[in-house]
């Protein structure tokens, strides 16, 4: 598609991996120097209005911020990937392009522990404040049941 | 001590107001919050100079709660989510599988999904009339009126699936059952008995002075700002914008049926309410129509009960009724249980936007405000 034509001409070392999913859903990893850069021109020449989600994933050996933009006027939905080390999540924050990012990023901070830098308010949002710990990454310990000992959250109900 | 430590730590993040102001609580239990949402509001007189909305109260884990479970034990779960309108949750989740899969879905589970996603829609905007007239100190009036129609409707889905507000009734590949036999009639019966209704609704409360008064021009949310700030649903049209999911990013079989996407004019909250009422009747032309053309076959397609997707991630959007309702699932090929689940959720988004719409307006204006943004807290949290 000529979105993901012209995105990898204009930012030839940057931009990664490109694939197109199916109909109206594109797939890019970014690296993070240049994110901010690339989702500014994005939004600017390519018409993704819309920053739809933040969402974070953690793999054994990284993070992942995925950013689901659409566009209102193409009709097409982009998720742009960034991969951060397991020692140093920190990334842009996207607020100043996408007003919408503001929460779905004070989310992904709050549970995954990713560091948004830029962020005007970045602190927790669903958890409470004293909360220690990040629950969403893998290896959050979570409570054994009391009525089903020895079992891990998910196996007794089986 | 620990105790001790955590009552220092909170201590630290409380407001202290400027000279002449006040900070006034809002909820969590407040009959005016839609459930168990805070607002800290700072106050010069009765002028809101900055609402902090505080939420998490419901919070449950329920994305950390889907990784440990199959992913069909996922399915009742996010009954949970929206509680007003479970079956969209559960049309985002099944899409987000059926998407992963490659399951072909029969045609009559299709038109089952249509008719039971619609009339979710007419329950859910009925509510939210009705909760909206409550929070305008129109006493209980609306409320009684719409939630006597939204009765019928939880009638319906209790003779198709057991339940009235937790449906679990979508499966991968189709629908749980078969509708019973004298559905079609008994749907036709209930869907001529609110039109009207609605008409009734409008003459109550779009001529209704104290109402008028309290809505019109009051949050108002420019086009810009709403895409800008992530705005969904009939806040994002109520603002003029003309898109809605079931058209721009179709799912199921909804070019088939003739329908308008409704918008309104102003932003305010007038708008926003009247994209509630026209959106209603559009749902009952839908449903009229999938009702008609409803065909015989089979209603689920043949599915394994325990899954393990190929790898892969996917995002799947539909309109529920509060907006845009997306999922994205990764999968990680290997174990039974979705590798990461996130919901992004309209009501989530529409709550942010109220420290920029309650700026500078009265604090009865504030209750106004939240009420058109229709929030419902058990998404918002999750």
């Amino acid at each position: 598609m000529i979105e993901l034509e012209e995105l990898i001409e204009k930012f030839p070392d940057a931009v990664i991996d490109v694939k197109i999913q199916r109909e109206r859903r594109l797939c890019a990893a970014v690296k993070r120097e240049a994110l901010l850069e690339v989702c500014r021109y994005l939004r600017e020449h390519q018409g993704f209005d819309h920053l739809s989600s933040v969402s974070g994933v953690d793999y054994a050996d990284r993070f992942e911020v995925v950013y689901h933009l659409w566009s209102y006027s193409k009709k097409k939905l982009l998720s742009l990937r960034v991969s951060l080390p397991k020692d140093d999540p920190t990334v842009d924050s996207v607020t100043s392009i996408w007003k919408a990012a503001d929460w779905h990023e004070r989310e992904t901070y709050d549970m995954f522990g990713i560091i948004f830098e830029g962020h005007p308010n970045l602190t927790r949002i669903l958890l409470a404040e004293d909360f220690e710990g990040y629950p969403f990454r893998k290896d959050y310990k979570l409570k054994e049941n009391p009525w089903f000992p020895g079992k891990s959250p998910g196996e007794e109900q089986r | 001590m620990i105790q001790e430590d955590s009552d220092r730590k909170l201590a630290r993040n409380a407001i202290f107001p400027a000279e002449g102001r006040m900070i006034l609580n809002i909820g969590p239990q407040h009959p005016s919050t839609h459930g168990v949402l805070r607002m800290q509001v700072e106050l010069e007189g009765e002028r809101v100079i900055n609402v902090t909305p505080i939420i998490g109260y419901l919070h449950r884990g329920f994305e950390k709660i889907a990784e440990n479970r199959s992913y069909m034990q996922v399915i009742p779960l996010t009954d949970r989510l929206d509680y007003l309108s479970s079956m969209a949750n559960n049309m985002v989740y099944v899409r987000a599988v059926e998407e992963l899969l490659g399951v072909q879905i029969p045609e009559r589970a299709e038109y089952i999904r249509v008719i039971v996603l619609e009339l979710q829609r007419l329950a859910s905007h009925l509510a939210a009339v009705g909760f909206y007239g409550n929070d305008l100190g129109l006493a209980f009036t609306a409320m009684m009126y719409t939630f006597r129609e939204r009765e019928l409707i939880l009638d319906l889905f209790e003779s198709i699936c057991g339940a009235r507000l937790t449906y679990n009734y979508l499966r991968f590949g189709g629908v749980r059952e078969d509708p019973p036999g004298n559905f079609k009639e008994k749907a036709k019966e209930v869907l001529a008995q609110i039109k009207p209704k609605i008409d009734e609704y409008e003459r109550f409360l779009s001529e209704d002075e104290i109402f008028l008064m309290r809505t019109k021009g009051i949050g108002i949310l420019k086009p810009e700002d709403a895409i800008n700030m992530g705005a969904a649903g009939p806040v994002l049209r109520g603002s003029g914008v003309k898109t809605d999911t079931r058209v721009t990013d179709p799912y199921t079989i909804y070019d088939k049926f003739d329908w308008e996407v409704v918008t309104g004019k102003d932003g305010d909250c007038f708008s926003r309410y009247a994209v509630w009422i026209n959106e209603m009747r559009q749902s009952i032309r839908i449903v009229e129509q999938a009702l008609d053309a409803l065909p015989e076959g089979p209603y689920l397609a043949k599915v394994p009960r325990l899954l393990k997707p190929p790898a892969g991630e996917v995002y799947s959007r539909i309109e529920s009724p509060r907006g845009e309702l997306c999922m994205h699932l990764v999968s990680d090929g290997a174990t039974t249980n979705p590798y990461r689940l996130k919901i992004r959720s309209p009501a989530f988004c529409n709550l942010s936007l109220l420290p920029h719409l309650a700026k500078n307006v009265l604090i009865a204006d504030l209750i106004a405000i939240l009420g058109s943004l229709d929030p419902v807290f058990g998404e918002i949290d999750r």
